[in-house]
């Protein structure tokens, strides 16, 4: 039979504010236990949350970058269950009136062709605190730095058909945080997570089938492999007779698998309500206008211009804007560097290859924006060749300075007097009269092929310096 | 000294006709010769309490004194103070003590008002009688066989038996005013908003509001001038000036229209209460007032619709007592559902159970539309019917409560005749208005309540109300004489 995923995402974006939701705790990550939680945090006796307005203008960014309905006024919800994590035995959600309703984004499928996925709805919501195993001896440490920060927790339509979609729009979810500066999107502190909620049925039918929430997923490789194992599993177990039960499944990354975590039976009944300790928060008009007019440039629209500004092909329009850290450097280089093409080729090729090399991210590229562009325009100017370039700019990568003070140190300028390249030229002619006689008696096609061998001999007593260009003019004249 | 008013006794301080100092070893003594009778402190702060008369003579001495500077008070134990144990009535909390002050008890610092202690309550302010008090049953000073009412109890007791000059109180269902009128003292529970609930903990969120309970509306006048006011930590106070309580009283009641709500006086009400009342109503009308029966239709829902949503709303705030930040936590946990279950199974008392399971049970899916959500909509039906009525007069007034104070375990096995002593009081928290309840003629030789309940943020025209009733008549001066 043929079968048909059906994949609808849950994210959770930490937002990117200083202090907590509730509280006025900082956010800070990593620092140690229990050293920012407050009292309000620590849900003594006594204490009331107040709400972070920042959140809420955040909240309205992300309802304004995805074309969503704005819930004009939204009421917080205790979503209430026991966990020693959890201080108050509740956590602080939007349930049945949240911040952001209906939206959509559109992702890009391999074929180039677009899809949009609905955005069912966003709410705000705390996060809980952090449970220890290991280092307590059977015992269990909590730690409550991360209880009390702000999270939009995003649930999508389940429109997604296969787990390549699921990735592309958790993808494009974690650019637009990104590009809106809601949320650093770093998964492995967890500030930007994943969960899947998978299903599958007989193609053409139009009832969903019976879903799994795949959680534990902390990077889009693993979103991609928890799915396309689970599929494989809900259709094995249809085929083979059994039945899916609605289920909250683990992701075990070292095993590449799933495994259950609670049935459906098991499941909380969170016993929902209003907190009567928080106002519904009313939008007004003055303040979505505020919000409206202050949006940063989407990545949509950067992509767009800069295939248009700097005639990238779609291709590196959509690669270069993957993250707006990314845009931002790749527009800084092509500035600086005054050829686009040849920005987008380096920022692509050498800069990612290094960076990937030695796992880092653009931002902590050894090679600063600037740099890279001042070093592309001693190209564009026929300083260097693009082959000395690779070595300036591993010397850049291993802190000897600037491309110019590179160059000069290392006297890589390139040889553009004629004359100079004529002495050279001249001489591994004298040096070579085997190959120059073949050269000359073969036929015009094989030639081109068999100059290769002079250029290279003249571009090696050079040292590289030598300009390409007119190295391969002189030779043809000499040599015909 | 202990009968002297708080602007007498304050004028005695400044007049240096006695310290801070010998003004609170009077009532240390007076708390050291009768509280055993009573069982009205869970804890007593001498010396803390000697430290603050000695800092409010300085400032007396310095001439920065305020009406309450030096004025020896006392916290209902719900009030989170830094440094003094915090036991909520309850067992769970018996070793509590909280690392900050909640926004009254530091308004009250603030004022230079000394704290003789920590008074008792019902367990969790959950209970009419204070009888759900881990730490003991306080007892009513006109009557120590007899319960002094809750839940705030033990601060209504020590008022009326001037072991305080005055106390706060917390009011969810009628928890000041009930066991104001039970004990014979004024008690005001402000509109919802009013008095920051930072560091009052927490029974149902929607409902709690911290007021003043006092010998006098002059005094409570002067208690809530320090009370009241906007506090950023707690988004559901009010933004409302607030106005000069003190200079408000006085003011004349001729042409003040009072409504009797025919409900208030119905089958139920014990006739010598409904007596003491009618008398209090014929001095009204020699003051000038105009009194008219209006209705409150939806009277009988009021008791319902409060035991769904406040045990609703405390079936999560009291989740926080878990065992395992804070609290009491069981001998050697097994795993951590054990650790739970035992935890709360010994921390918490039997009325604060059945509240948390009735809580849970509304809250429940499947149950929610018919119990939370159908409450919630009754609860609108209440205040519409208020809002109708303050269309026609200026204020409503009926007996704080259906009888005087009950035997101590009369009703203890009977919750549901215990919810019912609070028939009167529990729509004013539904909807968030003021009620102040004053003592007036006793019966049977026990204090009776009478409560005024006013439109939102007009607790300045209940106070005057009260205040003017108590220029006219000597009610409020009567005095358990076993305490004298």
């Amino acid at each position: 039979m043929q079968w048909e995923t059906v994949i609808g995402l849950e994210i959770h974006a930490q937002l990117a504010t200083r202090s907590k939701i509730f509280s006025g705790a900082s956010t800070a990550f990593g620092a140690a236990p229990n050293t920012q939680a407050c009292n309000i945090d620590l849900g003594l006796p006594g204490v009331l949350p107040v709400l972070n307005r920042e959140v809420v203008r955040m909240a309205v960014r992300f309802a304004t970058a995805i074309d969503a309905e704005l819930g004009r006024r939204s009421v917080f919800a205790r979503k209430n269950y026991f966990y020693p994590d959890l201080p108050k035995g509740y956590q602080i959600s939007q349930y049945e009136l949240p911040i952001v309703g209906r939206g959509h984004v559109e992702i890009l499928l391999e074929e180039g062709a677009a899809k949009r996925i609905g955005v069912t709805r966003a709410h705000l919501e705390e996060d809980a605190g952090k449970s220890l195993h290991e280092d307590f001896h059977g015992s269990t440490g909590i730690d409550l730095n991360r209880a009390g920060t702000p999270l939009l927790e995003i649930v999508s339509e389940p429109d997604m058909r296969s787990a390549r979609e699921a990735v592309a729009y958790a993808r494009k979810i974690h650019q637009i945080v990104q590009y809106l500066g809601i949320c650093d999107g770093n998964m492995q502190e967890g500030s930007f997570r994943c969960d899947a909620n998978v299903s599958v049925r007989p193609m053409g039918e139009d009832r969903l089938g019976t879903r799994a929430e795949l959680k534990n997923i902390n990077s889009f490789r693993f979103l991609e492999r928890a799915i396309n194992f689970e599929v494989e599993r809900q259709i094995d177990l249809i085929e083979s007779g059994g039945k899916v039960v609605q289920e909250t499944r683990l992701y075990d990354a070292a095993r590449d698998e799933t495994r259950s975590m609670r049935t459906k039976e098991e499941a909380n009944d969170y016993r929902y309500f209003p907190d009567p300790d928080l106002l519904p928060v009313e939008l007004d008009d003055a303040f979505i206008e505020a919000v409206r007019s202050d949006m940063p440039e989407l990545p949509d629209a950067k992509r767009q211009r800069f295939s248009e500004a700097y005639g990238l092909s779609a291709y590196d329009a959509s690669v270069v804007t993957a993250s707006l850290s990314l845009a931002d450097y790749f527009e800084t280089v092509a500035e600086a560097a005054g050829d686009a093409k040849l920005a987008a080729n380096w920022v692509m090729g050498e800069l990612a290859a290094a960076l990937n090399k030695e796992n880092l991210e653009i931002g902590s590229s050894p090679v600063d924006a600037p740099r890279l562009g001042a070093m592309l325009r001693r190209i564009a100017d026929n300083t260097i060749s693009g082959k000395i370039a690779k070595q300036v700019f591993e010397a850049m990568w291993n802190g000897e300075g600037g491309a110019d003070e590179i160059i000069e140190a290392r006297g890589l300028k390139q040889i553009t007097d004629s004359g100079a390249i004529e002495r050279v030229v001249d001489e591994v002619i004298a040096a070579n009269p085997q190959q120059v006689e073949s050269y000359r008696g073969a036929e015009a096609a094989k030639q081109g092929k068999m100059l290769g061998f002079f250029v290279g001999q003249v571009m090696k007593a050079s040292q590289g310096k030598a300009n390409p260009k007119q190295v391969n003019e002189l030779l043809r004249q000499k040599l015909s | 000294m202990h009968n002297k008013s708080i602007s007498e006794l304050s004028a005695g301080l400044r007049q240096g006709a006695f310290s801070s100092v010998e003004l609170t070893r009077h009532f240390l003594d007076r708390i050291a010769r009768h509280d055993e009778r009573l069982n009205a402190y869970i804890t007593r702060t001498e010396e803390a309490a000697l430290a603050g008369a000695r800092a409010a003579d300085a400032r007396i001495a310095a001439g920065e004194a305020g009406p309450l500077t030096g004025i020896p008070i006392a916290h209902k134990d719900i009030f989170c103070t830094d440094g003094i144990r915090t036991t909520c009535g309850s067992r769970m909390l018996e070793r509590f003590t909280a690392p900050y002050d909640a926004t009254v008890v530091s308004r009250f610092k603030q004022a230079g008002a000394v704290v003789l202690g920590k008074t008792n309550m019902d367990e969790f302010a959950m209970g009419s009688s204070n009888e759900t008090s881990y730490y003991g049953a306080v007892r009513n000073p006109w009557d120590t066989t007899r319960v002094p009412g809750g839940s705030s109890g033990g601060s209504a007791a020590a008022v009326a038996a001037r072991l305080c000059v005055a106390a706060t109180g917390t009011d969810t269902g009628g928890s000041i005013r009930q066991p104001a009128a039970l004990c014979g003292i004024t008690g005001l529970k402000p509109t919802y908003g009013r008095v920051s609930r930072y560091g009052m903990i927490a029974f149902a969120s929607s409902l709690d509001q911290a007021g003043p309970m006092a010998a006098s509306a002059e005094d409570a006048a002067t208690l809530l001038q320090a009370m009241a006011g906007f506090d950023e930590r707690d988004s559901t106070s009010a933004q409302e000036p607030v106005p000069d309580y003190s200079a408000a009283l006085g003011g004349d009641l001729a042409g003040v229209r009072i409504g009797l709500p025919k409900e208030y006086f119905g089958a139920g009400l014990d006739p010598a209460v409904a007596a003491s009342v009618e008398q209090a109503i014929d001095e009204y009308r020699r003051l000038g007032a105009e009194v008219v029966e209006i209705s409150l239709p939806n009277t009988s829902l009021a008791v319902p619709v409060y035991y769904v949503v406040a045990p609703a709303e405390c079936s999560s705030n009291l989740a926080r007592f878990d065992g395992v930040r804070y609290g009491h936590r069981c001998e050697a946990p097994r795993d951590l559902e054990d650790l739970y279950k035992r935890s709360r199974a010994e921390g918490f008392g039997p009325e604060v159970k059945r509240r948390i399971m009735i809580g849970t049970y509304a809250l429940s899916a499947g149950y929610y539309d018919a119990y939370y959500l159908k409450a919630q909509q009754i609860r609108h039906l209440i205040s519409d019917d208020f809002a109708r009525a303050f269309r026609e007069v200026d204020v409503i007034l009926g007996p704080t409560t259906p009888g005087t104070a009950f035997a101590l375990g009369e009703k203890a096995d009977d919750p549901v005749s215990m919810y019912l002593s609070d028939i009167y009081t529990i729509a004013v928290n539904l909807a968030g208005l003021p009620g102040i309840s004053v003592p007036v003629a006793p019966a049977d030789g026990r204090p009776v309540g009478l409560q005024l309940i006013g439109n939102y943020f007009q607790e300045a025209r209940l106070l005057n109300l009260a205040h003017r009733l108590q220029q006219a008549t000597d009610w409020h001066k009567a005095a358990p004489a076993e305490f004298e």
